[in-house]
């Protein structure tokens, strides 16, 4: 019997609900691009190896190239084109945009929305591998750039505009919320 | 219709800070690069390449992959049209053939290309490409890159190959310290974040390229050449670029897509994978330098003596230059400065970011460094010493060498003064602590481009030039030598790149672009200001003038020009696990005028970045035994993190060139060179232990320097 | 890429019985390993089965002290658990020294258990690996095996696991509970990875199609003190070199209880039994540490490349261990 190698699907992107056919083989990341042509979302290994393709999925960072489309359905992405309010920059973008956190800004949309990720994940508590002690009675870890260097590292920048992107995301977080995204990535209740 | 308005006293753009004019459409995603820019009927080009490291193709199975889902056509030596490369492009040499695809069935190396496959979409290419069966008759290869190889010889490039003047073994016979240390680096590759991509489109007989490259009028040129076209006939744009670092000219992908096209009477998009990268975009051949150094007890340098020999591929010959970085920085009584190649069966390696200078410049400095601990000499002084006041080589003088005062003020902001010379001695916690310097130069060079600027009746200015801003801030620089060139605030000053049909321009290469095409900006902007009159209208289709600088660079003086640059390391190592971390890196630049300084702080520091990312991380590796890349993606080939990189800060000195209409030198390059041996140099002051060998890995460090 | 059928899993038992059907099926849940070999064309599956919306996805106390961790529970939900944190720093900092913030988003603890090693010969599909293609050979013995296995591989195999969470879990004595078409199973992670031996292409003792539904960890009071430690050669996003996962439990000066897990120089998470029992018992100190070490490596057989491993991972049990003895006496 031969299986379907194709589905028509329902995407929610940037609050959008886009229905398409699609080849099972078909990457968020070239729906994206390739079908409903929100460019934006960049592809730079297609191997999760560089962060370019990083998106929001139910409101955490995720790489594109390395979710399938057919498996994204029914869950909230939200892409670069999505997290200005308008014409209002989010703060991640004005700060980036003011202390020239890129160059070449091919790896930027991947940046931005993995610090809009980093913003929400640091504001939920989680620690991360710069964190000097995990365990929650230390607290919650200060956003230093250590941590924020930690927390980015999955965005490589050939540019290397490493340290501007570090100002960018410090100015962010101490403009206050800016860790507006829909749904933060909330801790699963832990059971105790 | 607008009139024009009296000149007023404005505050100069040029050496303020401004964002990026295109800032707005790189954080919101609106900036399409190459493989974003919509096609109607697109068909998608996949390569397939050799699986073998040298041969001839035997057979090619198009027929099953004609049959597969929506495949439209299989390009290989047997069906590719002819094309022509015995000519001399634009840099002054013959094409690399690896670009002329599927011209025989010759194997030059793994992973050269040998078939296209087309098909309707870019899944259907992918798995067509990967099931297409090619038959090989392998031939032995050799690629193994070592000192001692007998088909090494020297080799012109764009610099001559030898340059020697003195009895250099009679002067390091007389010397009373001699350093005598070879030093090594290794394969490097640019992987600019987008991956190179192209859309060939054939409209009759006109050729249209949607491309992603350093140079729309260069990429024009070698398809016009490659194709037998007249260049009016193709059109090249290139609009935002995601980075290229001497890797973004003609290659493979752009030559396939035009042929491809051509074939199907579509549009045809190809876009290299990460892994095709390895052996399609060139690379930084591996070096083995030889560095003997003769001196007094003084410090002085008696014998200077560099050699250097990097590797190319069969097909084409491209030399690193590494030694030529000697030729500018020390005079000696003796010199001699060599730099040869090897042909193997690998890729063409080409231009990447300061080409010689960033190897050479490892080499050089860290043997100054072991000189100066020789000596006891502090490594500064001992530059400052050996400060030469003419070319070593060239015996012009130099237009403007700050070098002295780079290291003043670099050494005023690092705390030098307060180091302990002794290596081993500072300990915190796991880390050792060492600090390192390091000189810099880079060439400072200007080349013709043609530029136009409209006066708009609106009262604004439209520049059109075949610039490309590959992350350099080109458009926002040229936007604002523009604006105070006419006279007007930058937001009245639109600037459009990226395109060859606004005239020939100079490539993003060099260290020159920014330099060259502001030249043309400034010419054009001039004679533009001659032709409006004060208080007399614009008519509507506006008052453009076009300028080529082609004479007045010709015109330039034979100088010895240079940017210079002192660059500063601090480093922890952990002796016990092999760990370095950069925590401070500093450099002080003598790089002309600064035009944007928003922008080239992040250029000067990008470039100190790859240094670290050179001195600590990037080494592609080649298995001996099947001739091709090991680990051949960005989790196999490491380049630096976010995590890697502490605090960075580069500052520059008054420097601007007198010979230049703006003062500009050019900022692309200088600041990977010498960067690296400052890392080095402070992991020996941190441990004691000299490391010849880049990158200095973990297993380097814990087997103390000694290959593991 | 091969062209596929795909089926959201409703039920642990639906998605058992359709691999149990189809043995040219495998399951997909964070994608971030699989949909990479699929594309490097090493995994060429006729059919995926998304197992990620099950309800496998709680991080649950035992009523012995210990947790139940679900399959589907992201490497990141893991990290982040406040009973993880405190009951098994090891296990929170193991998963932090993976991958990237975003791969770990999507990243299971199910699949990140069955990962693929990171050999890249075994990547490349246009060479030989006995790993991927049987019988082929194994290149990276006198190629470029610098990152490859100091202990327990063999002439056919010198591939290590890439995992840093199962070092932790190793040391935890992680349960790896399965489902299959049979029924339930349950297996030591210390038993999940097979011998490489001759037959490098069988890697775990799962039965065919099982299903892992998640890892129980025993309570360990021992493992409050402990830490994990990575080197690689980047500071971050980067596979080990080596690591070290431990936990200890010192009174009076003298090692009541230790767990000891090495990462990177094996075909599996490599618990250090041999050093772990010179250790009990023994002084706190760096010499103590050292002759365990020494003990657990004198196995080690370097390949041309790597013999710096043997170094390494020496100094950083050292390292980790006079660590958490420090910690225990302040």
């Amino acid at each position: 019997m031969a299986l379907p190698t194709s589905s028509v699907i329902t995407l929610h992107i940037n609050g959008e609900r886009h229905t398409l056919p699609v080849d099972h083989r078909t990457t968020l990341l070239d729906a994206l691009r390739e079908r409903l042509d929100l460019t934006g979302t960049k592809k730079g290994c297609d191997q999760g190896q560089c962060g370019a393709c990083t998106v929001l999925v139910d409101g955490r960072r995720t790489v594109a190239c390395l979710q399938l489309a057919v498996a994204a359905e029914g869950r909230e992405v939200t892409t670069i084109e999505g997290v200005a309010e308008g014409d209002r920059l989010h703060p991640v973008q004005q700060a980036f945009l003011d202390l020239d956190g890129y160059q070449c800004g091919y790896c930027t949309p991947g940046q931005i929305c993995s610090a809009i990720g980093v913003l929400a994940e640091h504001a939920a508590g989680w620690p991360s591998a710069a964190s000097a002690d995990v365990r929650p009675a230390a607290g919650p870890p200060p956003l230093t750039p250590d941590e924020i260097r930690e927390r980015m590292s999955g965005n490589l920048c050939r540019c290397a505009a490493y340290p501007s992107i570090v100002e960018a995301v410090t100015r962010a977080a101490e403009s206050g919320p800016a860790t507006r995204t829909e749904a933060g990535p909330e801790a699963k209740e832990p059971a105790a | 219709m607008t009139t024009t308005e009296a000149p007023l006293a404005r505050v100069r753009a040029v050496g303020t800070g401004h964002v990026r004019v295109e800032g707005r459409d790189k954080v919101t995603g609106a900036a399409r690069y190459a493989g974003e820019i919509p096609f109607a009927e697109l068909a998608h080009g996949w390569l397939v390449l050799s699986t073998v490291a040298r041969g001839r193709i035997r057979d090619v199975e198009a027929d099953a992959v004609l049959a597969m889902p929506g495949v439209l056509a299989v390009l290989d030596h047997r069906n590719a049209p002819p094309l022509k490369t015995d000519y001399i492009g634009l840099l002054g040499t013959a094409p690399d053939p690896t670009c002329a695809v599927f011209q025989n069935d010759h194997v030059p190396h793994l992973g050269w290309p040998v078939a296209l496959v087309v098909a309707e979409t870019s899944e259907q290419a992918r798995e067509a490409a990967e099931a297409l069966v090619v038959h090989y008759e392998q031939a032995p290869h050799d690629v193994g890159f070592t000192g001692d190889h007998p088909d090494a010889h020297p080799s012109d490039g764009h610099m001559p190959a030898v340059t020697d003047k003195g009895d250099l073994e009679a002067e390091l016979a007389a010397s009373a310290v001699v350093v005598d240390a070879t030093y090594t680096t290794p394969e490097e590759h640019h992987h600019p974040m987008e991956p190179h991509a192209a859309t060939a489109r054939w409209e009759a007989d006109r050729l249209e390229v949607v491309d992603s490259n350093q140079g729309a009028t260069w990429v024009v040129a070698e398809l016009a050449n490659l194709f037998s076209l007249d260049p009016a006939s193709v059109r090249v744009r290139s609009e935002h670029v995601g980075g290229g670092f001497g890797s973004k000219g003609v290659r493979a992908h752009q030559v396939a897509a035009v042929m491809a096209s051509r074939m199907i009477g579509r549009p045809v998009r190809v876009v290299l994978t990460r892994r095709q990268m390895f052996t399609l975009a060139g690379h930084r051949s591996p070096t083995i330098q030889r560095v003997r150094l003769g001196a007094d007890t003084d410090g002085r340098l008696r014998a200077l003596d560099h050699r250097s020999l990097s590797r190319t591929s069969t097909v084409h010959e491209f030399v690193e230059p590494s030694a030529g970085v000697a030729r500018v920085m020390y005079d000696a009584d003796a010199h001699h400065t060599e730099n040869r190649v090897v042909p193997l069966d690998v890729p063409s390696p080409t231009w990447m970011r300061a080409p010689g200078e960033a190897p050479g410049s490892f080499a050089l400095e860290a043997a100054l460094d072991e000189l100066a601990h020789r000596c006891g000499i502090d490594p500064i002084e001992l530059r400052l010493r050996n400060e030469p006041d003419r070319g070593p080589v060239s015996g012009l003088p130099f237009a403007g060498r700050n070098l002295r005062a780079c290291f003043e003020e670099g050494a005023r902001r690092f705390g030098w003064d307060r180091r302990d010379p002794r290596p081993g001695v500072r300990r915190e916690g796991r880390w050792l602590l060492g600090t390192g310097t390091a000189a810099a130069s880079f060439g400072a060079g200007a080349a013709p481009s043609t530029a136009s600027i409209t006066a708009e009746a609106d009262g604004r200015f439209t520049v059109r030039i075949a610039a490309a801003d590959i992350g350099t801030g080109a458009r926002t620089a040229l936007t604002l030598v523009a604006a105070d060139a006419l006279d007007v605030p930058p937001d009245r000053v639109q600037v459009r790149l990226g395109d060859s049909a606004f005239g020939f321009a100079m490539i993003a290469g060099g260290s020159m672009g920014t330099r060259s095409w502001s030249w043309a900006v400034m010419a054009a902007a001039g004679e533009l200001r001659d032709r409006l009159v004060p208080g007399a209208a614009i008519p509507a289709e506006g008052i453009t003038v076009r300028s080529d600088t082609t004479a007045a660079i010709g015109a330039l003086a034979q100088k010895e020009r240079h940017s210079f640059g002192a660059q500063f390391a601090e480093v922890a190592v952990d002796t016990a696990t092999g760990e370095v971390r950069v925590r401070h890196m500093l450099g002080v630049f003598a790089a002309g005028r600064i035009v944007n300084p928003l922008t080239a702080r992040g250029q000067f520091t990008g470039g100190m970045i790859w240094g670290i990312s050179m001195a600590l991380h990037e080494e592609a590796a080649r298995d001996a035994a099947f001739g091709g890349p090991v680990g051949a993606d960005l989790a196999g080939y490491h380049v630096a993190t976010h995590a890697d990189v502490s605090r960075v800060e580069a500052h520059w000195v008054a420097d601007d060139d007198p010979d230049d209409p703006v003062g500009i030198k050019g900022i692309g390059e200088i600041g990977i060179v010498g960067a690296a041996a400052a890392v080095a140099n402070a992991v020996w002051h941190a441990t004691g232990v000299r490391h010849r060998s880049l990158p200095i890995r973990p297993d380097r460090v814990l087997t103390g320097g000694r290959d593991a | 890429m091969r062209e596929f059928g795909y089926r959201k899993a409703s039920d642990v038992a639906g998605a058992v019985a359709l691999l149990d059907s189809d043995p040219d099926a495998r399951y997909l849940a964070g994608g971030t390993n699989l949909v990479d070999l699929m594309k490097t064309g090493v995994e060429r599956p006729g059919r995926l089965v998304d197992v990620r919306g099950l309800p496998l996805d709680r991080v649950e106390p035992t009523p012995a002290g210990g947790l139940r961790i679900g399959a589907t529970v992201t490497n990141s939900d893991l990290a982040a658990h406040p009973l993880v944190r405190t009951r098994y720093p090891v296990l929170a900092q193991a998963v932090l020294a993976g991958a990237s913030g975003q791969l770990r988003n999507m990243a299971t603890v199910g699949g990140n258990l069955l990962q693929r090693t990171r050999c890249a010969y075994f990547a490349d599909t246009t060479g030989a690996c006995n790993k991927r293609a049987p019988g082929s050979g194994c290149p990276a013995v006198r190629g470029e095996n610098r990152n490859h296995a100091v202990l327990g591989a063999s002439a056919h195999c010198v591939a290590v696991h890439p995992s840093d969470m199962a070092v932790a879990l190793a040391a935890l004595d992680g349960m790896v509970h399965y489902e299959t078409a049979q029924g339930p199973g349950e297996l030591p992670l210390g038993w999940l990875y097979l011998p490489v031996a001759d037959t490098p292409h069988r890697e775990t003792a799962l039965p065919p199609g099982a299903l892992i539904t998640g890892v129980t960890l025993p309570p360990a009071p021992v493992a409050t003190r402990s830490r994990y430690r990575k080197v690689r050669e980047r500071a971050s996003y980067a596979f080990a070199v080596g690591s070290v996962g431990a936990a200890l439990d010192v009174r009076d000066g003298v090692v009541r209880e230790v767990r000891l897990a090495f990462g990177a120089v094996a075909s599996r998470p490599w618990r250090a039994r041999a050093a772990e029992r010179i250790l009990t018992g023994a002084p706190a100190d760096t010499e103590s540490f050292a002759a365990a070490a020494d003990a657990e490596l004198a196995a080690a057989r370097p390949l041309s490349h790597n013999g710096f491993k043997v170094t390494l991972m020496r100094n950083l049990t050292v390292a980790v261990l006079s660590e958490l003895a420090e910690e225990a006496a302040r």
